[in-house]
């Protein structure tokens, strides 16, 4: 764990180390707001709640703040992961279940926005099917904001946590970026936003980012965003040091994109053959859920020392943690961010 | 109605179908031109207006309208619109042609475009022959493609034996599907969906193919791709009777503006790369496109307050017609002659009306347009019935300054 010291000469002093009300999206961050976000994220990481519980030494630092988490489509993880690392924090959490469903139309989406800003939120976590929907949210509202993903754009903590958790594999300090790391992303690149805010986070750590995904699921012009498109999985393994795989929509493995779920790992899936052209002990990422047998063989996934898919939920609440400690700083009036 | 007092208009700058602007002024009598030049005068008992050295133009013929806006027309100078016929219900019956073609009056015209098709749906044609009749002055597809080919060629040769012009819009519906921007690096970047640019030349390639068998005249709203508008080149250099439409969106914008994911500038077809805007100006200039179109669809924030991909595509577009195809002068694309057959002459002539041309025997539609006048567009403070304009907060030159219909003032 970094020294407060240390710290403090790394980055700007007070807010001007993150000058952010809201994290919308990675692409919104300089290369050392980043890092600063992922040497908070490390405090947390060794945070063990029972022992701060029994020493009673760690007041909970967002006690009597307010969480929200408006969540306008399904997740399980995620939202499990923002209201765990809420309640960490000693926050009060509130979720809110607006099914895609009930609230299709937008003015309605403004109408729960303002209607969130009269409950006086201290922070509010959003996700939404619709890329900018959160942007949009955020203007209406008077708190700091949290991207929990919208639509296809960004899903900036999974872009975080996922910077975290190499840094960590690889045993890289406080700090340290990822400068000339080659990674691989494989999948539905088209329709994620993991992959945005990977690729994003990625280049701005100074990795060497490729990009792997048949011709229907390659966003067009992906490498003005400087990564390397690949449609042939073996040339994009080759040398990589970690390879992350997306995960793929039920509704695009029939038909529509691809021809079949087989098909689709007879190309594109991670067996443990694929991975032996990757560098050695290259490293196995997942944004979660998987599909198992399609776009990850189970024997890669659970690769003891290779694989990272839990590590990468563990370090999310870490991640998520760290966000909203630092976004609720001005807030709680912490000395230099009020 | 009784006949309106001779009108004469003096000391202004007659902006004629060639060269430069000429001083002088003209005379309207019972609604039309009967005398212009340096030699006009005053007769007894005219009305008399000191233009004061403003240009005399032809009152702006927008070709392609989505709501009757009059306070935003008369500020932009416009005095016939034609009505796109995509309302609720569609324009796709001889009653409602033959109100909307009385919705003007007395100090607009409007010029309905009937429904190709019932409900425009695409599929079954609608009564064009009663529709025309009724005062429908050119048939439309509306916002949609017709996708189905066998369709849209039975439309075409029906419009030909009317001597009719279709408008079509030309976007590939199934390679648009639901796209609401241009495939490239900022779609790609804001997670839009997105189409490539080549649904619209897929399109025009097949109606313009179509337009040819069937000898029949098509208008395109708006061409806004390099390689749509080398397929207009290319059929018109053959022969094909076939004309192309733009808004200022995509000549004066291009995908950058939908940074911060801004819903002003959602338009349908969506806004392109700057190369394809290079394009269009291209066009502009070499005569390709004959025709500039505001496209106004006023939209208020239960439209354009969503996010991008779920708000309504439009833009109000009115007032700004003819200060941003005035910039097309000052930037030297084209000459003043050319901007006002642009948004005058041409379009008149496609809606069969004898206006938008500076002669004798035209109607008197007139605009006095002070050319350098310059204003800030506003969102907030806009005569249109919406404020959902791309160019908020952008400087531009020209207004005008007085609007005349059939040699009688309008507009306040």
């Amino acid at each position: 764990m970094p020294s407060p010291e240390s710290s403090n000469a790394r980055y700007p002093t007070g807010r001007a180390a993150f000058p952010h009300r809201d994290l919308l999206g990675i692409s919104q961050l300089e290369r050392h707001e980043i890092l600063f976000l992922l040497d908070e994220a490390a405090q947390w990481v060794a945070f063990d709640p029972r022992e701060a519980r029994r020493s009673d030494s760690v007041a909970d630092p967002l006690a009597g703040l307010t969480i929200i988490n408006a969540f306008f489509e399904n997740s399980t993880r995620t939202l499990l992961s923002f209201e765990i690392a809420g309640k960490r924090l000693g926050a009060d959490v509130v979720n809110m279940h607006a099914a895609q469903s009930s609230v299709r139309k937008g003015e309605t989406l403004i109408d729960t926005a303002l209607s969130l800003n009269a409950m006086r939120a201290d922070a509010i976590v959003i996700r939404h099917a619709s890329s900018g929907a959160v942007r949009l949210i955020a203007d209406k509202v008077d708190c700091p904001v949290l991207n929990a993903g919208d639509g296809s754009h960004e899903h900036p903590t999974q872009g975080l946590l996922d910077a975290l958790t190499i840094r960590q594999a690889l045993g890289l300090g406080a700090g340290s970026d990822l400068n000339g790391l080659r990674v691989t992303i494989c999948g539905d690149v088209m329709h994620s936003r993991v992959a945005r805010s990977n690729i994003l986070c990625l280049t701005a750590l100074g990795a060497d980012v490729r990009v792997c995904a048949p011709p229907a699921l390659m966003p067009a012009e992906v490498e003005a965003m400087g990564v390397a498109p690949f449609h042939d999985f073996d040339a994009a393994l080759a040398g990589a040091e970690v390879v992350m795989m997306l995960r793929l929509q039920q509704e695009r493995m029939s038909g529509q994109f691809i021809p079949s779920p087989r098909e689709y790992r007879h190309l594109f899936g991670l067996t443990p053959e694929r991975l032996a052209r990757a560098a050695p002990a290259a490293l196995v990422m997942h944004p979660g859920p998987m599909n198992r047998g399609v776009e990850i063989d189970s024997s890669v996934a659970d690769l003891p020392g290779r694989s990272l898919i839990t590590r990468q939920v563990g370090n999310g609440v870490a991640i998520r943690m760290a966000c909203l400690e630092v976004l609720t700083r001005p807030a709680r009036k912490i000395e230099g961010w009020a | 109605m009784s006949s309106p007092r001779p009108l004469t208009i003096l000391n202004g700058r007659l902006v004629l179908p060639t060269g430069d602007p000429r001083p002088g002024g003209l005379r309207c009598v019972d609604g039309f031109i009967v005398a212009l030049g340096s030699e006009v005068a005053a007769q007894e008992g005219d009305a008399v207006v000191d233009a004061r050295g403003a240009l005399i133009a032809p009152g702006l013929v927008d070709l392609g309208v989505f709501a009757i806006d009059r306070p935003a027309f008369h500020f932009g100078g416009i005095v016939r619109a034609a009505l796109m016929p995509d309302g609720d219900p569609p324009l796709d019956h001889p009653a409602r042609v033959r109100f909307a073609a009385h919705s003007g009056k007395p100090d607009l015209w409007v010029h309905p475009l009937a429904a190709a098709t019932r409900g425009l749906a695409g599929s079954e044609l609608a009564e064009l022959a009663l529709m025309r009749d009724a005062g429908a002055r050119a048939v439309s597809t509306g916002r949609r493609w017709i996708a189905d080919s066998a369709v849209m060629l039975r439309l075409l040769q029906y419009c030909a034996m009317l001597d009719l012009v279709v408008v079509s819009h030309a976007e590939d519906s199934a390679l648009a599907g639901n796209a609401v921007a241009t495939a490239g690096e900022m779609a790609t970047r804001l997670g839009l969906p997105s189409a490539p640019r080549e649904a619209e030349a897929l399109a025009i390639a097949r109606d313009t193919m179509l337009a040819e068998l069937a000898g029949a005249r098509l208008h395109i709203r708006q061409v806004t791709t390099a390689a749509g508008l080398d397929l207009v080149r290319a059929a018109k250099a053959r022969g094909v009777r076939v004309t192309a439409g733009v808004t200022p969106a995509h000549f004066a914008l291009s995908d950058m503006e939908l940074a911060n994911f801004r819903t002003f500038a959602r338009l349908s077809p969506p806004l392109r790369s700057e190369a394809d805007r290079q394009a269009v100006l291209a066009a502009l200039a070499d005569g390709t496109i004959d025709v500039i179109a505001s496209g106004h669809d006023p939209r208020g924030p239960e439209d354009k307050r969503l996010p991008f991909a779920d708000a309504t595509p439009g833009m109000a577009g009115a007032e700004t017609l003819l200060p941003l195809t005035l910039a097309l002068v000052r930037d030297r694309h084209v000459d003043l002659a050319r901007a006002f057959a642009l948004l005058a002459a041409n379009p008149a002539r496609l809606l069969a009306a004898e206006a938008g041309v500076m002669a004798a025997g035209m109607e008197a539609d007139i605009a006095l347009v002070d050319p350098t006048r310059p204003w800030l567009v506003d969102s907030n403070n806009m005569a249109a019935s919406a404020g959902n304009t791309p160019f908020d907060r952008r400087p531009v030159e020209g207004r005008a300054v007085a609007l005349f219909k059939g040699g009688v003032k309008v507009g306040g």
